[in-house]
């Protein structure tokens, strides 16, 4: 096993203990990415050159004793939706195609000031739409626990990567549980902080008022230490919240006694596949052993949060996107006579079905005469959703639930029927709508060997309680590698 | 023409606020400027970019709300207008329709029958757009997005106006309160004020609004008037044939002095307003709101007052004075370096304004210093300097802001004082105009005058006037 199987942490370690360079992690890691990218393709830019330059820079940095945190040194992937100065950055879209930035977002530029170097920007669903990484313009990211399979949505690129390991941890962004459902069908752990927690300057707004950046990596020690590098209070993000610390990695204990967990019954109803639901009851039992205290409870009203989640998103993203217009940047028709045309084609041939679909629709709810019907109403849905979270902590501590109705789906299976696929987002929906944190781990595989995430959500701010409890359980298995790393690659 | 017809006219009203950087970055909003120099990834539009509200902005546009009587909306937010067009680089436009930040409020104009109340409906906050340049010699066009992001409001007047003299004296009184304020030049011609004419007619004794126009592009208060006029025969013309009124925006050609039509309502854009995301409700506290109220300045009326008691002057100077924010400003600055109010105010009311309107300028564009007045003024009382020299120095002052002290002395203009320098030349004029004298002599009192004349000439106008005529009346 080489350095990729390492933890963030480990490998971070040993490159302080000077027993391997940043460069020599970053060049197993793109070792890696060259073995792997040809089954997956979990990746849509590698940036080889650049890396390898940073690298030096991170190690001459050590060596002056200038940088000395966890996560120094370590090959990290950014999602494609996360600006990366001079790195292409295209939201998996060929409206973007060729855009370089000319600045990093806030969350990168912490990361990197953490010491962490930038193997390759992740793929991912176009401009975060979608849930299963197949509407990306430049082709699916497939699962490394199982080829036929999708890893998941929106941030699949990034969770794969990170299963694959291709890196040793990874920024994704979660707008409806694009951090936590691919996190979960690919075995890996990601957490969708609370809004306003980590900058969003940089990162290509799909719907603005619920997107959050998150890490995802092989445990929660990992992601405890990336969340603590990236969050920040940003004067360019007006929300952006000042909090009171960020020390997440002090949080990893193992300690769950007395802790209140609540199980809402209205996340094991219909639709939930029968494996997932006996392993998120199995992992609250352990937790109840080791100290929690659980106890089930109504949380009715998450069934409106679909719908009300596909009104607010796809309205803010009908504007957001209205910047792509091939004035500017991205991609501009080669045909067209007049402006109006040149507008009509370039986003016609530069977006694809998914974010078209979501365009029209976003469009239509903000149209006279239906925003009230609509997006009022949707806001207002929110706002009782928030209300019915805030009752809920005020008995529990955390709430338990799976991350997703079923493991990974086959490629393919989810686009023929996009609502069923909106479907999927039951479970992770409603925290992004509440401005909640949540947290997604690994809890067990199913028959097919294919993993099951357990997703665990906290109130505003209390990140702290889910990485405590998240960790205890943790501590409780070893992490699985997946298939493909241990070369059994199922076919 | 049997009918009466009233015509009801409301404004919309743009002004570019003066702060120093933009509404949502940190850019410069000074003008000119290469193209895209005062520009960053937040006024242009690049991906992931986010929008920081400039608290000046907000301060600017409470204190025109509570100068104009409106209630100010404590907790205000921003929506986004949705709309494409090359110029606006997000696509759509960062404005307040829901929750702006002033209402209700009015300003009061004089009219002849006497003072009148011009409601506001509401006063909001929003962005300016960039400018797009057509270069048809390369079948191309350009845009520049210095202007993106520019602060503005836009004062939405109530439908209170009755003709063109209303509404020039509602834009003068805006004019007049946001210049006092600080809080635009509101320059008609440069465009950082910009008026919208909504206009209907209706027979009088109707109380039902008549379909209106918009009318846009309107860059003077005259073609404002000729605009007003313009469209009120043209309603009235289409009324009297039978026809309706389309409810459109029209855009005036002040040369050809007629409008087009520029789109039907059947045309007009759906916004899609929704609430801008990226920006938190604006909260105007209580502490706040008496900050910007406790440094709101001294606005006209207050002024006018305060002059006429404290400095002593006549109501028409002071009313010529406080006309523009620049004047009064000229004016307190240059009485409390000389404290000569009457003076001050004698060299503004004719001299100023003579200068003004011999080189056709606007008060505005008025550049000397208070500092060089006053020294003229001092230099004047002191007699360093007559009054004729005075004048010309003034000139210079006006045109040149130069000192005034520097001057005298490199052009030699001191008042000579010298009586024995003074006597020879008297004696010397006196030799050289014996009929002069001898008129003179014989009563013709005018004849002193040509001798003072002669006097001052030879002593190149330094001489002091007094000191010329009571040497003559010596020797002669």
């Amino acid at each position: 096993m080489g350095l990729m199987s390492l933890t963030a942490m480990e490998l971070g370690r040993k490159i302080q203990a000077r027993e391997v360079t940043a460069v020599e992690a970053v060049r197993e890691a793109l070792a890696q990415i060259g073995k792997m990218e040809p089954l997956f393709h979990c990746l849509v830019t590698v940036d080889e050159e650049g890396a390898i330059k940073r690298a030096k820079e991170v190690q001459k940095r050590i060596e002056s004793k200038e940088l000395t945190g966890p996560l120094t040194g370590v090959p990290v992937v950014i999602k494609d939706n996360l600006c990366t100065e001079g790195i292409l950055t295209t939201c998996a879209s060929k409206i973007l195609s060729g855009f370089k930035p000319a600045y990093s977002a806030e969350a990168v530029k912490n990361l990197e000031e953490a010491g962490a170097v930038i193997v390759g920007k992740a793929n991912m669903d176009e401009f975060a739409m979608g849930s299963t990484t197949e509407t990306s313009y430049f082709g699916p990211t497939k699962n490394p626990w199982n080829q036929e399979h999708v890893p998941g949505g929106s941030s699949g690129g990034s969770c794969a990567a990170v299963a694959a390991e291709e890196c040793s941890c990874a920024l994704g962004s979660d707008t409806g549980g694009s951090i936590r459902q691919p996190s979960a069908f690919c075995g890996v752990t990601g957490i969708k902080p609370t809004y306003g927690t980590v900058s969003r300057y940089g990162l290509i707004a799909y719907g603005s008022s619920l997107d959050q950046i998150g890490p995802i990596a092989k445990d929660v020690s990992d992601c405890a230490a990336v969340l603590q590098a990236i969050a920040s209070y940003d004067p360019k993000d007006s929300t952006s919240v000042k909090r009171k610390n960020y020390d997440f990695s002090a949080a990893l204990v193992k300690d769950v006694k007395g802790l209140r967990i609540g199980i809402p019954r209205d996340y094991f109803g219909e639709g939930l596949q029968e494996e997932v639901r006996e392993q998120i009851l199995q992992a609250a039992k352990v937790l109840e052993a080791q100290g929690a205290v659980l106890e089930e409870f109504d949380l009715s009203l998450v069934k409106y949060a679909i719908p009300a989640y596909y009104i607010i998103a796809s309205a803010e993203a009908s504007s957001n996107l209205a910047r792509f217009d091939g004035v500017k940047y991205g991609y501009r028709s080669k045909d067209y006579e007049g402006l109006h045309q040149m507008y009509k084609r370039s986003r016609s041939e530069g977006f694809g079905a998914e974010v078209k679909r979501r365009i029209m629709l976003g469009s239509f709810v903000l149209s006279s005469g239906y925003y009230d019907a609509y997006y009022l109403k949707a806001l207002k849905t929110k706002a009782l959703i928030k209300q019915a979270f805030d009752k809920a902590f005020a008995q529990y501590d955390l709430i338990l639930a799976p991350a997703a109705p079923t493991t990974a789906p086959r490629l393919k299976e989810s686009l023929q029927d996009p609502l069923q696929m909106y479907l999927g987002d039951i479970y992770t929906i409603a925290v992004n709508l509440a401005g909640l944190p949540g947290i997604s781990l690994p809890c067990g595989v199913d028959q097919k060997g294919l993993p099951i995430g357990m997703q665990m959500i906290g109130d505003c701010f209390q990140e702290k309680t889910l990485i405590r409890a998240a960790y205890t359980f943790e501590q409780t298995r070893t992490y699985e590698r997946c298939a493909a790393v241990k070369g059994e690659c199922v076919r | 023409m049997s009918r009466q017809y009233e015509t009801v006219i409301g404004l919309e009203v743009h002004v570019e606020l003066a702060t120093k950087t933009k509404i949502f970055c940190a850019c410069s909003t000074a003008f000119g400027g290469a193209p895209n120099t005062h520009t960053c990834p937040v006024c242009t539009g690049m991906p992931g970019s986010l929008p920081v509200l400039n608290k000046q902005v907000v301060e600017y546009a409470a204190a025109v709300g509570l100068a104009t009587n409106c209630t100010i909306n404590q907790c205000c937010k921003f929506d986004r207008k949705n709309y494409f067009y090359p110029d606006n680089p997000q696509n759509y436009q960062i404005s307040q329709l829901y929750e702006p930040i002033c209402r209700d409020g009015y300003v009061e104009i004089e009219t002849p029958a006497g003072a009148k109340k011009i409601g506001i409906h509401e006063i909001h906050m929003e962005e300016d757009a960039g400018k797009l340049i057509h270069d048809e010699w390369e079948d191309c066009s350009l845009v520049d997005f210095n202007r993106s992001g520019v602060p503005l409001i836009e004062i939405v007047s109530e439908p209170d106006m009755r003709d063109a003299q209303e509404v020039i004296a509602y834009l003068d009184k805006l004019r007049l309160i946001i210049q006092y304020l600080g809080a635009s030049d509101c320059k008609l011609q440069e465009g950082s004020m910009r008026a919208d004419v909504n206009l209907s007619v209706r027979e009088v004794g109707s109380t039902t609004l008549g379909t209106r126009t918009e009318m846009k592009n309107l860059n003077s208060f005259k073609a404002i008037a000729r605009a007003i006029d313009g469209e009120r025969e043209r309603q009235i013309e289409l009324l009297e044939m039978g026809k309706a009124v389309v409810q459109e925006t029209r855009r005036w050609d002040d040369n050809k002095e007629a409008s087009h039509a520029m789109r039907s309502k059947e045309d007009a854009q759906d916004y899609r307003y929704f609430p801008e995301p990226d920006l938190v409700p604006i909260f105007i506290d209580d502490e706040w709101l008496a900050q910007i109220k406790a440094r709101q300045p001294e606005l006209r009326t207050e002024k006018l007052l305060r002059y006429k008691k404290e400095f002593d002057i006549p109501d028409y100077d002071a009313q010529i004075i406080t006309s523009t924010k620049k004047m009064a400003d000229l004016f307190e600055e240059t009485t409390a370096l000389c404290k000569k109010p009457k003076k001050v105010s004698n060299w503004l009311m004719v001299e100023t304004m003579r200068l003004l309107k011999e080189h056709e300028m606007e008060v505005e564009e008025l550049t000397f210093s208070p500092q060089n007045l006053a020294k003229l003024i001092d230099l004047t009382d002191e007699g360093t300097i007559n009054g004729s020299v005075a004048k010309e120095i003034f000139e210079k002052i006006f045109l040149e802001d130069i000192e005034p002290e520097r001057y005298v002395e490199e052009h030699g203009l001191r008042m000579v004082n010298d009586e024995g320098a003074l006597r020879e030349v008297v004696q010397r004029v006196i030799a050289e105009n014996p009929q002069s004298v001898a008129d003179y002599r014989g009563g013709k009192e005018k004849a002193m005058g040509y001798l003072v004349g002669q006097t001052m000439k030879a002593m190149k106008g330094k001489a002091n006037p007094a000191g010329v005529n009571r040497m003559l009346k010596e020797l002669l």
